[in-house]
């Protein structure tokens, strides 16, 4: 048994999975190695077509076989209708355990990916959360092989690494041409940036976009060059439109929230980092949307103006380009159809590679250049470490998303939450699954206080910064009292020693791992 | 204990919520009133008084004014609500619809009798009376020194309106002089005057017209019934960055003519007098009570 540097005890393997133990936020050194790809040179010929009948067709030509790994992007969100017909097309085919391996797995029902696990169709998951029916499954046991859970910075690593390598992309796309140009920000389904796909189509050995708008050759704007793409399929429907934007946040009336936002916007203003050119990345949670729009009031109040907003953006983060709050928005995701067609309008609001935003091992990195990162968690600990992906009883809720990377890269990172919801406490001694290393979390903000990191790098400047005002410190210790003194302390969960999900850091060390339940 | 001398805002929380009752607590407001009145229906209030009890006693929020409003004087709830209210403990009790000051000494007498049966210190409970009829504005000066428990006097704008055959105004004339009148009572009893609700929780300008009208009579806080209210009405009645730099000038120059031995004092061309000096204080006090750090050698 090994135990990491957060003290959480793993084992040395994991099946054929060889546990590297989390050291710390920046203890992996960069590696020199040259990325891996699976891409082929290729060579098409004048008059060639890439575009084929159907998906089983691109599947046969694709050369999909038993055990193989198949990629897809999350950004049709709980809309996506691709997953479910490429995974039936290929279950017609009498295709076997595959690694499906997205970006992040959405919430679909007809079909439900449990269906595929149960019938050998996947027998390996490797994504960033998982939740609804499939991660009932997972932590119920039914899935062999653990699942890996990666960041959206750590995927793109892991990729670039070699540690996994994607044979078949199936890149969805609201518009594309017969040669494989596409994009996410144009037609019926738009679903704005597919930051997530890029390294998936740099890298995959085979490429297919799919498509229920083939636009005449060149699909203008494009996302995805023609160069990586192998071949176009078009389809009846990639998406619905209604449940593309379905969660996209609307700015909420809840005063606890409205609260916690006001008091995240009241921290970042109290700090020296908000001043001209500062930068900045709010997210879509109710919180985050608030935050976002009082962000914008305190901007225009003190007459301060950011370079640019990062990551997943929500209509609010337009509005405030717009206006000529915010210079440049660097989008690697798009929370709704307002943000999504932005793209395409304003020359400010620019589509981003995944990796350009989030992988810390790379040459870029926009998160390396984020004064100001704004996070939600399920709960966070006395140590700051934050979970966001499991619930109270142990059930799969989240997904990792960007939220370790953010923290890791941000430098004001803000953990902003309830200090209760509904009758489990958000606050706790120890996090049931760690998610994001408490070092890297600079404040904690909820309804009953906020409290300041002392291990952050960043600790003395906030500290100075926050003593200057009347907001309200509190220590991590005394927001767990409070909470637990509302709800009492749960029972722990109990589970079995049986490994059903490899919680991965950054830097592709094991920062946690999730057990199977106790039935 | 936990006491506050800030007033500025006080929050009702229905009985029958006990998430709404635990968030409360973590609002801004200066003052919380869990409530066993309007918002509980009939058929709940013994689950409100069971709930409302446990909130106060065993979850009580730290540095907040608490106070229950327990029913109507002539209710048949009232005996039962003022058992459990007192040995929940709060800082106050709020009585509704106060009218005569007879109806105040009743009560006084009641919580004494509660009180010293459960071993608390008799008087220890304030009282704040809701002013919400025409009869309770004549009588408001005897209400308000009916007993040394009264810590208050709030105007319940509603049910007063009503009781004048008056309309109801986003201006707020028809509630004009019950304003001044409590004012007046609540000032005459060295007690703390307390503006009535503005109920239309999306308007917020009005809201802002309504606050300034408030402080400009001189109220010292007003009745909210949303949190999303409090923090404007915290702003209003707090004393902004001009004023509290007057009032330390205001000192200053007190300070000064005192070392200087000049019989008058005079700031910006004109007297300083002594209503100018007890009103630079209060700004201060006020001040430094909302956490606002007061330089200088107040």
């Amino acid at each position: 048994m090994l135990v990491n540097s957060l003290g959480r005890e793993l084992p040395e393997r994991i099946g054929d999975y060889i546990v590297r133990p989390y050291t710390g936020p920046d203890a992996a050194p960069p590696s020199d190695a040259p990325v891996v790809t699976r891409r082929t040179a290729g060579h098409l010929l004048p008059g060639q077509s890439k575009l084929l009948p159907d998906l089983t067709a691109a599947i046969l030509a694709a050369g999909l076989k038993d055990g193989m790994t198949i990629s897809f992007h999350h950004s049709f969100r709980e809309g996506d209708k691709i997953v479910g017909q490429v995974l039936t097309a290929i279950r017609a085919l009498g295709i076997r355990h595959l690694r499906f391996a997205p970006s992040a797995v959405v919430n679909i029902s007809e079909p439900s990916i449990v269906d595929f696990v149960r019938d050998g169709t996947i027998d390996r998951i490797e994504a960033s959360g998982i939740r609804g029916q499939l991660g009932d499954a997972v932590i119920a046991g039914e899935l062999e092989q653990p699942v890996i859970l990666r960041t959206h910075g750590a995927r793109p690593r892991a990729i670039e690494a070699g540690e996994l390598q994607i044979d078949v992309a199936f890149i969805g796309a609201s518009a594309a041409d017969d040669y494989g140009n596409c994009t996410g920000c144009i037609g019926p389904n738009a679903c704005g940036a597919l930051g997530y796909s890029f390294v998936d189509a740099h890298h995959a050995r085979c490429v297919v976009v799919i498509t229920d708008n083939l636009v005449d050759y060149p699909c203008v704007p494009a996302s995805i060059s023609q160069q990586y793409v192998d071949y176009v399929v078009k389809v009846d429907q990639i998406g619905d439109p209604e449940m593309i934007g379905k969660g996209a946040a609307r700015l909420t009336r809840k005063p606890r929230d409205l609260m916690i936002a006001e008091r995240t916007v009241d921290l970042i203003a109290a700090s020296r980092l908000f001043r001209d050119g500062f930068s900045f990345q709010t997210g879509a949670s109710a919180i985050a949307i608030a935050a976002t729009k009082y962000l914008a009031d305190r901007m225009r109040a003190r007459g301060v103006k950011a370079s640019f907003a990062l990551g997943g953006i929500p209509a609010a983060i337009i509005d405030m380009y717009d206006e000529g709050l915010v210079r440049a928005v660097e989008c690697s995701q798009s929370f709704d159809a307002v943000a999504a067609r932005a793209i395409a309008d304003r020359p400010g609001v620019v589509e981003i590679d995944n990796a350009d935003y989030a992988n810390a091992y790379t040459k870029g990195g926009f998160l390396n250049r984020e004064d100001f990162g704004v996070l939600g968690a399920l709960e966070v600990d006395v140590d700051f470490n934050v979970n966001i992906l499991t619930g109270s009883s142990g059930q799969m809720l989240g997904g990792l998303g960007g939220g370790p990377d953010v923290a890791g890269g941000a430098q004001i990172s803000i953990v902003a939450l309830p200090i209760i919801r509904g009758r489990t406490p958000s606050v706790v001694r120890r996090v049931f699954t760690l998610c994001t290393p408490g070092e890297t979390v600079a404040a904690v903000v909820t309804d009953a206080g906020i409290a300041l990191n002392p291990k952050h790098k960043n600790y003395e400047m906030l500290r100075e910064d926050l003593e200057k005002t009347n907001l309200k410190l509190v220590t991590i210790e005394e927001l767990r009292r409070i909470a637990e003194a509302l709800t009492g302390v749960p029972k722990p969960i109990e589970t079995t020693d049986r490994v059903v999900c490899i919680v991965e850091y950054r830097d592709g060390s094991v920062i946690d791992v999730i057990r199977e339940l106790k039935k | 204990m936990a006491k506050t001398d800030l007033m500025r805002t006080s929050m009702y929380v229905g009985g029958t919520s006990p998430s709404k009752m635990i968030q409360a607590g973590f609002y801004n407001e200066d003052c919380i009133v869990y409530d066993l009145e309007d918002s509980v229906s009939v058929g709940e209030k013994d689950a409100a008084r069971f709930l409302v009890y446990n909130a106060v006693r065993y979850q009580r929020p730290k540095d907040k004014y608490v106070l229950i409003r327990v029913n109507g004087i002539y209710s048949d709830e009232l005996a039962e609500d003022l058992e459990a209210a007192v040995r929940a403990r709060p800082d106050a009790i709020r009585i509704p619809k106060v009218e005569y000051a007879d109806e105040v000494r009743r009560i006084d007498r009641k919580i004494a009798e509660i009180e010293a049966a459960a071993g608390l210190p008799v008087g220890g409970i304030e009282l704040w009376c809701n002013i919400e009829s025409y009869l309770g504005v004549l009588h408001a000066q005897e209400i308000a020194t009916a007993s040394p428990r009264i810590a208050a006097l709030a105007l319940g704008a509603e049910d007063f309106t009503a009781s004048m055959m008056a309309q109801r105004t986003k201006a707020g004339w028809e509630i004009f002089y019950a304003r001044n009148a409590i004012l007046m009572a609540c000032r005459a009893a060295g007690i703390s005057a307390q503006d009535a609700v503005f109920s239309d929780l999306n308007d917020e300008e009005g809201l802002r017209e309504d606050l300034q009208m408030a402080r400009s009579l001189g109220f010292d806080g007003k009745t909210c019934v949303h949190p999303r209210q409090i923090d404007a009405v915290n702003r209003c009645f707090t004393p902004s960055e001009k004023e509290i730099h007057q009032a330390q000038r205001v000192l200053q120059a007190l300070q000064d003519a005192e070392r200087a031995h000049t019989g008058v004092c005079t700031l910006d061309g004109g007297m300083v007098d002594k209503p100018m000096e007890l009103r630079a204080r209060s700004v201060l006090a006020k001040a430094q009570a909302a956490g606002i750090k007061v330089g200088g050698d107040e």
